[in-house]
Formats: C-alpha cells, structure tokens, sequence
C-alpha cells in the first residue's frame, strides 16, 4: 500500500506519514510503517513482492473501466486516504465538546493550503447552521450612519482573495515544560493556511463613516456564545476582511459560514465566526474573551493582554512525532515556518540538537502571512539524534528557544503564544519523539 | 446560497462593464437602520466603565435559586466545578503563586465582565434566556460565593461599576517582541528545556 505524500520528495514511497498512536492496531501499522530512500530500500512489511527484481504485474485498474462520472457530486478523498483526519485533542482533554477544538494533520499537508475538511476548528457553543439568506451584518456604534448589509449586498463588492496562514493563539500550549504531545498534530494542529476571500472591512467602514475619535472596533458572531473580541482600529482599515470563502468555496459551517472576519497573523481567536456585528467605540472593551482568556501571563502575577499577532515560528512536520526511520540512510527533513509579522526570510535546521544549524532550502511560493514550507536533506547515520527547526522572518526576528522565551514570560499552566523552537529526538532505533523536555 | 451566486455573477458583470481605470466605481450597499432597530443584539457592555450595563437588579438569593436550576448540572454545587467545567471560586492571590487558578473572582479585572459573559453565552445549553433581572443575581451570587459582595447583597449597575475587583491592576498591554535571538549557526548552544532535569 503506497501513500505518496509529496510529489518531490525523493523516494519516500511507503505510509511515512503516521498519524496519531490511537489503537495496539495503529500501532503496530506505525512500527510497520518506513521511510524508504532510493538509496536503501528494502522490503516494506506492506509488499506483497520480495524487493529483489520482481516482475511487475499489469495491475487491475489497468484492465478495467473504471467509475462513471456522477450527474453531480462533490468530490471526496481517496478511501485510502481516510486516516487523515483532522481530531480533537486528546492531550488536554476538555470536558465537554463545544467550547473545544480540533486539530490539523500538517504532517498530511503537502503544500501550503490546508484542504477545507481539515482546516482546524475552535469553537466556544458548537458549530452553527446559518441560512445566508437569514444572515445579516450590522455596523454601528461611533459611525455617522449605522448600516445593514445581507450576505447578497456583501457580494457586492470588491473582493480581495489573499493566501495566509491562521493559528490559534494556544497552538502547542500543552508543552513548554512537559513533552504532552505525541504527534505534530497534537503540538501544533491548531494551525492552518487558506486562500481567503471576502470584503475589506475598511470598505464598509467607510460607508458607515467613521467617528474621527473611534479607535477600537468589536466583532461579534452569531453563534450561542455571541463570541467577542475588541479589535484596534488600524487593523481594521489597513487589512482585515471580511470572508465568505476560503479555498475556492464558502466557509465551512465549522469555519464561520456564512460570513467571518479574517486578520492576516494574527491569532485565530478575533477572526470572529459567524459574524453579525461590529460596532465602533473609542476604547476596547475588556472581555472575558480578553482578560481572563486569551491573554498571557507574565512573572510578577501580571498578564499581558491584546497580544494577537502570532510571532515568528516554525516546525519540522516529518520525520515528526510517533514516526519511525527505518534504519540509517538519507532523509528529507521537512516542516512549516511561517510569521505573522511577515514573510519567512530563512529557516535553519539542526540534528545535533542546537549546536550546528544548517540554512534549509525554502520551497516556494513565499508569501506574506503565510504557511512556507522548508526542507533539508539528511544523512542519518544511525545513533541518537535530536532535530529541530528554527525560523527567521522579514523583520529579522529569531525564533527564540523555549528556555529564552521563560526568561521573559511564566510559562506554566494555560499558556498562550508558544513559538519556541521544537525538537524532536530520534532515539537508535528510529523511533521519533517529542523533545521539547 | 442559489441567490448569492446569482449575485455573485451580476456583480462581476458590473464590475467588467463599470469599471474605470484605478478600480471599480465603489458601490454603497448597506441599508441604513437606527441604533433602535439594532437594540436586541447591542448586548455589550464596556466593562471597565459599565458603559452598557441594563436597569435591574437581583439578589445573592435569587441567583443561588436561578444557579440550582439552571446551571448546577455543568458548574456543579457551589459553583465550586462540575461535570462539564472547573471551579468558578477562588483563586483570589494566587496569581504571585506557581500554579495560578482562574476564576470570575481571581481573574476578572471589572466586575462587569460576569455580566457580559453569562448575558452573551449562559447558559450553555440555551444561552440569551436570561432576563437582565436574572443576570443580576447569579452574579451577586458568583460574587458572593467568590466574598465580593455580602451574603445579602442586591446588585446592580451602580453595585457591580462599584466592586474593585482583585486583579483589577493584573493586566499590562502587549509589549512583543519581548524576547530577542540570534542566528547562531556553528558551537552554539545546545537546546535546553525550561525545566532542566
Ligand atoms: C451545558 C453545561 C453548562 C451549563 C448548563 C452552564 N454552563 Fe456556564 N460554562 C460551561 C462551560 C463549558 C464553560 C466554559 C466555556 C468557555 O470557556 O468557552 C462555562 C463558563 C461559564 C462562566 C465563565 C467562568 C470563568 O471562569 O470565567 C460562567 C460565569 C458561567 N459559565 C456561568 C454559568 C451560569 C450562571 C449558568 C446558568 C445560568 C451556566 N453557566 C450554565 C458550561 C455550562
């Protein structure tokens, strides 16, 4: 059984890409699973055939029609691809299902767009199911003309479609002192990249007209937590929009459907679903959504609040978490960077666990804001070894360390806004593991 | 979504018949309406101020009332945790200790915020059935519960822009990048956790 998961990468043929540890069966399927390379290849516990020169059969599909086109459908992956799954975590379970979240298998996306059925999802009251044609926006507050627009006068106009990435500010929250994780998905799944298409909200702001005194602006979605978060008036009106589609087709229920507000780096908490308010005032508004959530906390019993843009980070998604090398050889070192202060400039690699890093190659296209993807190639001779990324952005900020970045913040407990590099280790035997401790 | 496509393909032959070079002749869609007509969704409240707060008023009692019935189930006796969430009690000094614990009292910088929240969002299972009345009292009543407010307190507006809340001084406003790096390629330092073993 071959998964191919990306077309470049050289001669990795076999079911590498693993996911979560979930069953004794999954994982003996993982132990089985290898990461071959043309150089040494060996059998796979998946071939039929020894590896020696086989002759190769004419396969079955060769040889048959196959399926008919429907009248209309909408299509779905591979059955053989339906291991990859976006899942809720089960590292910090909560206890209940509605104000939690789900996550994405990055180690299963191999370009930078995450398909619309794994795109991450964090909800505060369950996913809602609005009837555009019910669906209205209102703006008002400190502007001269209060207005109403249905999901049709939206359409309307100029639409702007941009590529960027979206992370939830509690990516990866569950290790800064502890490796919890198992898998990428588990660590850092709260992250995502779509090409997204709606109204610049500036558009609508200055219809409605702008109090020259406003300052802040809140968002708020119409779903059963009316969730809100007060937004500065900058972001507004130099580049948040407000989408209906992402990826080619409306938002996904789960996504906001049928309207949302999207804000290019940062956390994915203000890009409030669902949306059908914004008003307009001088000064935020001190939510709990913005106080006792969502902020980050400090030494000396503070917290830090409004911090929204998600900084500089990255992280090698394969060979990742609960992965296994089989045997020594040569291996395509992968992984995501990206910076919600701009573009990725430079990623380095290391696999002697920080002391030698290695510039890796960036894999176009690099865009603003958005999830780029890196690779290095790697002679693994074998014994222990620890692998971690660490990105570089167009402001020339270094993505820091997690022991840097508690020399400034506390980081135990519900901790927001970990960009901290991210080792893995690879122990003798191949297996792949969180080192973050 | 039959009409928005519809929209959707008359707006860009609009676009390709009206539009000048510089971009397209701005268009203004909305339909005015009047801060009255929007009065059932303005649910917010300013809460460092109170800007927002309704008329109304409850009593610790009446919440403790209102609590049992709708909101033991998840918050569990005392509001003190439950099956489907933590404690909302205490946590009042604990914010200078390792393990901080977050509650309505301990961490809410306004008391207004409780307000808001439950208004918006509580109960979970039919959230926006509370009267202003009710709001009322089950935050007298998580407030009492949290010793800020007496056992016999009635509150209000005016009571709750009056609590000075614990953590009211807790917050400091973004000040990133705080944590500064360098690019260091050969001899480096060799990557450490936080806690080191
Ligand atoms: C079905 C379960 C459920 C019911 C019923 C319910 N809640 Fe909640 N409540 C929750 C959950 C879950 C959260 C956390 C939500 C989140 O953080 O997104 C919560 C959060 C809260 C919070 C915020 C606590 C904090 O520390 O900031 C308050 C206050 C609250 N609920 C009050 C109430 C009140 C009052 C009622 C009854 C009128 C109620 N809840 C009924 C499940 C419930």
């Amino acid at each position: 059984m071959t998964h191919l998961v990306h077309p470049v990468s050289k001669g990795i043929c076999s079911q590498y890409d693993a996911d979560r540890l979930e069953s004794e069966q999954r994982r003996t399927f993982l132990r089985n699973s290898a990461l071959f390379t043309g150089a040494a290849l060996t059998a796979s516990a998946f071939s039929a055939a020894p590896a020696s020169a086989a002759k190769l059969a004419v396969s079955q599909s060769n040889k048959e029609m196959g399926r008919e086109i429907e009248p209309e459908a909408y299509g779905m992956p591979s059955k053989f691809e339906s291991h990859v799954k976006r899942r809720r975590t089960d590292v910090l379970k909560n206890k209940q299902h509605w104000s939690d979240w789900s996550m994405t298998p990055i180690h299963q996306q191999p370009g930078i767009v995450t398909p619309n059925g794994l795109f991450y999802e964090r909800h505060h009251a369950g996913t809602p199911d609005i009837n555009p044609d019910e669906h209205a926006l209102v703006i008002h507050g400190m502007v001269k003309q209060p207005l109403k627009f249905s999901m049709n006068d939206l359409m309307r106009y100029r639409a702007v479609s941009n590529f960027n990435f979206m992370e939830c500010s509690g990516n990866t929250l569950t290790d800064w002192q502890q490796a919890k994780a198992t898998t990428v998905q588990q660590s850092h799944g709260l992250l995502s990249c779509a090409q997204w298409t709606g109204v610049p909200v500036s558009t609508l702001l200055d219809e409605a007209g702008l109090d020259p005194a406003a300052k802040w602006v809140l968002f708020e979605g119409a779903d059963g937590s009316a969730h809100a978060r007060s937004v500065p008036i900058e972001k507004c009106m130099t580049d948040t929009v407000l989408a209906y589609a992402m990826n080619g087709e409306m938002l996904r229920p789960e996504n906001g459907y049928p309207l949302r507000a999207f804000m290019p780096g940062w956390e994915g908490n203000v890009c409030v679903k669902w949306l059908r308010r914004i008003k307009v005032s001088d000064k935020p508004w001190h939510l709990r959504s913005e106080t006792a959530r969502y902020t980050d906390p400090m030494p000396d019993g503070k917290w830090r609040q409004f911090s929204m843009i998600m900084e500089c980070k990255s992280v090698i998604t394969r060979p990742s978490g609960g992965m296994m090398l089989q045997g020594p050889g040569t291996y395509e070192i992968e992984g995501f960077a990206w910076s919600g202060n701009g573009s990725v400039k430079a990623v380095d690699v290391t696999t002697d666990g920080g002391v030698t890093w290695h510039q890796a190659d960036l894999e176009g296209p690099v865009l603003d804001r958005c999830l780029t993807r890196f690779r290095h190639t790697w002679e693994w001779k074998g014994g222990p070894a620890k692998i971690a990324s660490r990105a570089v952005d167009s402001t020339n900020y270094v993505q820091p360390t997690v022991a840097d970045i508690a020399k400034q913040r506390f980081t135990s407990g519900f901790v927001q806004h970990h960009n901290g590099i991210f080792p893995w280790s690879v122990s003798e035997n191949g297996e792949v593991k969180n080192a973050i401790a | 979504m039959q009409s928005l496509k519809r929209t959707a393909t008359a707006a860009l032959a609009l676009c390709a018949s009206l539009s000048v070079a510089g971009g397209a002749l701005a268009g203004n869609y909305g339909t005015p309406v009047t801060e009255a007509d929007v009065a059932a969704w303005d649910i917010d409240i300013s809460t460092p101020t109170g800007e927002g707060l309704p008329e109304g008023q409850g009593t610790v009692a009446e919440g403790a009332k209102i609590f049992a019935e709708k909101c033991v189930a998840c918050h569990g006796e005392n509001a003190a945790g439950g099956d489907m969430y933590g404690s909302m009690v205490g946590g009042i000094g604990s914010m200078t200790e390792p393990k901080r614990k977050l509650t309505p009292g301990s961490m809410y910088p306004y008391a207004s915020i409780l307000f808001d929240y439950m208004r918006r969002t509580m109960p979970m299972t039919e959230p926006q059935s509370l009267t202003n009345n009710e709001v009322y009292a089950l935050s007298a009543y998580i407030y009492s519960l949290n010793g800020l407010v007496p056992a016999e307190a009635t509150v209000s507006a005016e009571t709750l822009k009056a609590i000075k809340m614990p953590n009211r001084d807790g917050f400091m406003v973004d000040d990133r990048p705080d944590v500064v790096s360098t690019r260091c390629m050969n001899n480096c330092p060799p990557l450490e956790p936080i806690l080191k073993k």
